[in-house]
C-alpha cells in the first residue's frame, strides 16, 4: 500500500473514532437527562392525587398536600413579576431607543449580563440584608422582591434584543406623520415587538418559579395557610428541600412530587414562550 | 383673508402649546427609562455594597486569615472560609472536566451529524433542560444517583485503587454515597445544556464558505472542526465554558442536597465537603449570633467576586464573537 493510501486509511480512522465519540457524548448526555426526567415522572407521578391541590403541607409522619406551597410560590411570583417587569421593559427600552448608540447602554447591558447569571443565593443575602435585617423578620414580599430582582435581567435582555429586531423604517414612518418619540416607541415599537417581550416575561416566569436559593433567608418557609405579605410564606420549591432531606416517608413523595409539578410548569413555559416568536419567525 | 389672520394666532399657540406638550411627555418617558437603565446598575452596585457591609465584621474580625484558615466553629465563634472555597473550586473543576468535552461532543453531533429533522427537536430539548430548577438536579442526585454510586460504583472504584499510591488517597471510603464526586457529576450535568447551546451557537456563526473550502480539498468532518471550526470560535467556547463555570461556582441547590455539608478539606473525591453557597444555603437561617451571620455573608462576598470576575470575562469573550460576526 503507498503512503497516501495508508495516511488516507488513517486519517478516515481518526474521522470515525472522532465523530463515533460525538454520536456517544450525543447519547450518554440525553440518557442521563432521560433518567433524570424519568425518575421525576415516575417518582413524583406516585403522589399525584387530589389532595395533593387541596390540602396543606402536613405535619411529619402524616398525610397531607401542597396546597399552602402552591399558593405561596403564584403570589410571590406574581409580585415578582409585576414589580420587575416594568423596570426591565423600561431598562430595556433605553437600551434599544433612546440610548442605542450612548455609553451607557453598554455599561448596562454588561452589567446586566453579569446580573442575568449571577448565583441567585447572592441575591438571597442582598435582600436579607436589605430588607430583611431592617424590618427584624423575614416576610413573603422580602421573597417577591428577590424574584423581582431575578426577573429585571432576563426582561432587560429580551426587550432590549426584540426592540433592536424593530425596522428602523417604522420609527421612521411613525415620526414622519409627526408623532413624538415615546408615542412612536409606545404604538410602533411595542407593539411590533409585543410578542417578543411577552416571552421573555414568560421565560422569566419560568426561571423564578422554580428558584429555592433566593427565597430561603428571604421568604422562609411556613407550615400553615397564610396570605400575610408581611409575614414568612411557603412557596413550593423550599418546600421541596425542606421535605426531600426530611426523613419522613410522606415528605418525601410531596418532595417529588412538587418537584414534577415545578418541573411540568417550567417547561410548559418555556415551551409556550418559544412557539410565540417561533411563529413569527416562520412568517 | 382677514378672517384667516385673525385665527392664526389662535392655531400657532395651540400647534405651540402642543409641541411643548409632546416634548415634556417625551422627555419625562426618557427621564423615566433612562432610570430604569440606572437602577440596573445600581442592583449591582447594591449587591456588592451590601455584601460589604454585611461582612464587614467576620472581615475585620478575622482580617486574612479567614480566607486561609480551615476552621468552622460556631461554638468557638472561629470562622475560616478555605474548606467552603475549596469545595467550590474543586466540584466547579471536575463538572467542567466533565461537562466540557461532552458539551462540545454533542455540540459537533448537532452541527455536523445529526440529521436534519432530528436537529431542531434536539437542539430545543438541550435548551429546555437549560430551564430545569437546579433543586429537580439536587433531589434526583440525592434519591438516585447518590444511593447508585454508593452500593456499586463507590465500592468498586474503592477496591480497585485500594493499592495504588496516590490514587488510593484521591478515591478513599467509606463510600457515602453524597460527597465532592457526585457535587461534580450534578453540576456537570446540570451546565451541560450550557456548554451544548452556547457551542452550537458560535459552530453556526462559522462562515460556510469556509468550511466548504476545507471540505473541497479533501478534508474529513473531524478535520474540518478541529482545524477549522474550533479555531474559528475559540473565543466563543472558551466564553461559554467561562459562563458555564460562572453558573457551577454559584449554583446552590444542586450541590446542597448532595454536597454532604462538611467543613473539612480531604483528598478524598468521596469524602463529604461543603461549598460556598451549600454552606449558605444549609447554615443561614439557624445562624445564631452576629459574627456567624457576618461570617456566612463574608463567604457571599468572596463568591460574589470570583463570579462575577469569571462573567465578566465570559462576557467579554462572548462580546467579541459577537462584535466579528456583527462586522
Amino acid at each position: 500500500m503507498s503512503t497516501a493510501a495508508s495516511l488516507h486509511q488513517s486519517r478516515k480512522r481518526k474521522n470515525g473514532v472522532m465523530m463515533t465519540l460525538c454520536v456517544i457524548s450525543a447519547g450518554i448526555g440525553l440518557a442521563w437527562l432521560a433518567l433524570i426526567l424519568g425518575a421525576l415522572l415516575y417518582k413524583g407521578l406516585a403522589g399525584v392525587s387530589l389532595s395533593v391541590f387541596t390540602e396543606m403541607t402536613p405535619p411529619p409522619g402524616d398525610a397531607g398536600g401542597l396546597l399552602n406551597a402552591i399558593y405561596g410560590s403564584i403570589v410571590m411570583t406574581i409580585i415578582g413579576i409585576i414589580v420587575g417587569t416594568p423596570i426591565g421593559v423600561l431598562a430595556g427600552t433605553y437600551m434599544a431607543e433612546y440610548g442605542r448608540f450612548s455609553k451607557l447602554t453598554t455599561v448596562v447591558r454588561f452589567i446586566n449580563d453579569i446580573l442575568l447569571s449571577a448565583p441567585s443565593i447572592i441575591i438571597g443575602l442582598f435582600v436579607y440584608e436589605l430588607m430583611v435585617r431592617p424590618m427584624g423578620h423575614f416576610s413573603a414580599i422580602a421573597g417577591a422582591v428577590a424574584l423581582a430582582i431575578l426577573v429585571i435581567p432576563v426582561v432587560v435582555r429580551t426587550t432590549e434584543d426584540m426592540l433592536n429586531l424593530v425596522p428602523n423604517a417604522l420609527r421612521e414612518a411613525g415620526t414622519a406623520i409627526g408623532a413624538p418619540r415615546w408615542v412612536v416607541i409606545r404604538s410602533v415599537a411595542y407593539r411590533a415587538a409585543l410578542s417578543g417581550i411577552v416571552t421573555g416575561i414568560l421565560l422569566a416566569i419560568a426561571r423564578i418559579s422554580g428558584e429555592t436559593a433566593p427565597l430561603l433567608f428571604t421568604a422562609l418557609n411556613n407550615q400553615f395557610w397564610s396570605s400575610n405579605l408581611n409575614a414568612p410564606m411557603a412557596s413550593l420549591p423550599v418546600t421541596i428541600f425542606q421535605f426531600a432531606l426530611s426523613p419522613y416517608e410522606e415528605w418525601q413523595q410531596l418532595a417529588w412530587t412538587g418537584a414534577l409539578i415545578i418541573t411540568l410548569t417550567v417547561l410548559a413555559l418555556s415551551i409556550f414562550a418559544r412557539s410565540l416568536t417561533g411563529r413569527r419567525e416562520d412568517k | 383673508m382677514s378672517a384667516v389672520q385673525e385665527a392664526l394666532p389662535a392655531v400657532r399657540s395651540s400647534r405651540d402649546a402642543t409641541v411643548r406638550r409632546f416634548a415634556l411627555t417625551d422627555a419625562i418617558f426618557h427621564a423615566t427609562t433612562r432610570a430604569a437603565a440606572i437602577l440596573v446598575l445600581v442592583l449591582l452596585g447594591g449587591v456588592a455594597i451590601s455584601l460589604f457591609a454585611g461582612s464587614w465584621q467576620a472581615l475585620s474580625t478575622f482580617g486574612f486569615s479567614f480566607l486561609t484558615s480551615e476552621s468552622w466553629n460556631p461554638v468557638t465563634e472561629k470562622f475560616g472560609a478555605l474548606a467552603p472555597i475549596y469545595g467550590t473550586i474543586i466540584t466547579s473543576a471536575i463538572a467542567i472536566l466533565i461537562a466540557v468535552p461532552l458539551g462540545i461532543g454533542i455540540a459537533i453531533f448537532l452541527t455536523e451529524l445529526c440529521p436534519r429533522p432530528l436537529r431542531r427537536p434536539i437542539g430545543m430539548a438541550v435548551e429546555l433542560l437549560a430551564g430545569i430548577p437546579s433543586i429537580i438536579y439536587g433531589i434526583w442526585g440525592l434519591f438516585v444517583l447518590a444511593p447508585f454510586l454508593q452500593t456499586t460504583v463507590q465500592p468498586f472504584i474503592i477496591s480497585v485503587f485500594h493499592g495504588i499510591p496516590g490514587l488510593n488517597g484521591l478515591f478513599a471510603g467509606p463510600p457515602y454515597g453524597i460527597g465532592l464526586l457526585t457535587s461534580a457529576m450534578i453540576l456537570a450535568i446540570m451546565i451541560l445544556p450550557f456548554i451544548t447551546s452556547i457551542t452550537k451557537d458560535v459552530f453556526d456563526t462559522v462562515p460556510s464558505v469556509l468550511k466548504e473550502s476545507a471540505y473541497g480539498i479533501g478534508c474529513t468532518t473531524w478535520e474540518v472542526t478541529r482545524r477549522v471550526v474550533i479555531p474559528y470560535t475559540r473565543i466563543g467556547i472558551m466564553g461559554g465554558i467561562m459562563l458555564a463555570l460562572g453558573r457551577a461556582l454559584g449554583e446552590t441547590m444542586a450541590v446542597t442536597f448532595v454536597i454532604g455539608n462538611a467543613h473539612r478539606i480531604s483528598t478524598s473525591l468521596f469524602a463529604p465537603a461543603t461549598t460556598i453557597s451549600a454552606t449558605i444555603a444549609n447554615e443561614f437561617t439557624e445562624a445564631v449570633g452576629d459574627l456567624y451571620t457576618s461570617s456566612l455573608v463574608a463567604l457571599g462576598l468572596i463568591l460574589f467576586v470570583i463570579t462575577f470576575l469569571i462573567l465578566a470575562i465570559a462576557r467579554y469573550m462572548l462580546m467579541r464573537i459577537d462584535a466579528r460576526t456583527g462586522a
